[in-house]
């Protein structure tokens, strides 16, 4: 199986070589449209693949659930860690 | 320790972004758009089946002109079930349970109500302001009374929908806290109180819903008299 060469920016994530990392994130498109259109095809990926199927359980919706509230975790993390090591509530 | 159980009511901020931005944005995620396919997936069915349902309960009442308001009541309602039942994740910030918000959504719909009954139809608005068969006497008082309570709709709808909400999440975090306190102490306390909470999240849950369904139907009473 005969390779196409692919420039640089174009390659996938998992294909770029870890010494060409930088000059890779250098090529990608940052711009507003860019990160759009990212965000576009990475909710895409995930739909098609875990919702849009014919037999669809709760699982595609959970894993988003589960995903934000880890998010939020994350997100609230200095403000709650005072309430882990308070005496008196 | 009052300011502890009301800290989870302010939006916290990472990297600049306030929790609040992510809050409002996830219910455009969880509602994909129905395709042009005969047959969908069951999350878009189930979505589409509760739209229809809703949208045709709450426009029955409704004539003819109210129903160009049916995108945005079904938009708003599923915007609000959203944001309430989100809320009751772990971790997770309402965006409803701040008074700007509520506010922000009450009072511009109630004008438009409003403003749309006095452009309209003046006399038939304005008739509304005076029930029928009100005795002679009573009358300029009725007006007034009619018109404080004209006025004073939006706050009502707002601060509604802010208490229930507040005051929901408030006794789920003192309940909480309570239990997860007497388990060392008195573990039988501690295992009733454990159920109460079971019981009060059940609750929860319905007022999430019944809440969002009230603040939309009184919407539409409110366009049904001015439209």
């Amino acid at each position: 199986m005969a390779d196409r060469a692919v420039s640089l920016a174009e390659k996938r994530l998992m294909d770029v070589k870890l010494n060409e990392l930088g000059a890779w994130l250098g090529g990608r498109d940052f711009t507003p449209n860019g990160i759009l259109s990212a965000i576009r095809r990475g909710h895409d990926r995930y739909y098609n693949k875990y919702i849009n199927v014919k037999k669809g359980g709760i699982g595609g919706v959970a894993m988003l659930l589960v995903g934000y509230v880890a998010i939020s975790y994350l997100w609230e993390y200095d403000h709650i860690k005072h309430d882990r090591w308070r005496k008196y509530h | 320790m009052m300011l502890s159980f009301f800290d989870q009511f302010m939006s916290p901020t990472y990297l600049g972004i306030p929790l609040i931005a992510l809050a409002l944005s996830l219910p455009w995620i969880l509602y994909p758009k129905p395709t042009p396919r005969w047959l969908n997936n069951r999350l878009i069915t189930l979505q589409g089946w509760f739209i229809n349902r809703f949208t045709q309960q709450i426009f029955q009442p409704l004539n003819l002109k109210g129903h160009k308001w049916a995108a945005l009541f079904a938009s708003l309602m599923l915007f609000l079930i959203t944001l309430n039942m989100l809320g009751l994740l772990p971790y997770t910030f309402t965006p409803t349970t701040q008074l700007s918000l509520n506010m922000a959504f009450a009072v511009p719909l109630w004008l438009a109500t409003v403003i749309i009954g006095m452009r309209n139809q003046p006399t038939h608005a304005l008739g509304h302001l005076l029930p029928e068969g009100t005795p002679t006497l009573l009358i300029p008082i009725l007006i007034i009374i009619e018109t404080i309570s004209l006025f004073i709709r939006p706050l009502a709808l707002a601060v509604r929908l802010t208490a229930n909400l507040t005051a929901g999440h408030l006794l789920i975090q003192l309940i909480a806290t309570a239990a997860f306190v007497l388990l060392p102490l008195m573990t039988t306390v501690a295992i009733l109180t454990a159920v109460l909470l079971f019981l009060l999240t059940l609750l929860e849950i319905a007022v999430a819903m019944i809440q969002a369904y009230v603040f939309v139907l009184l919407l539409s009473l409110y366009l049904q008299e001015n439209v």
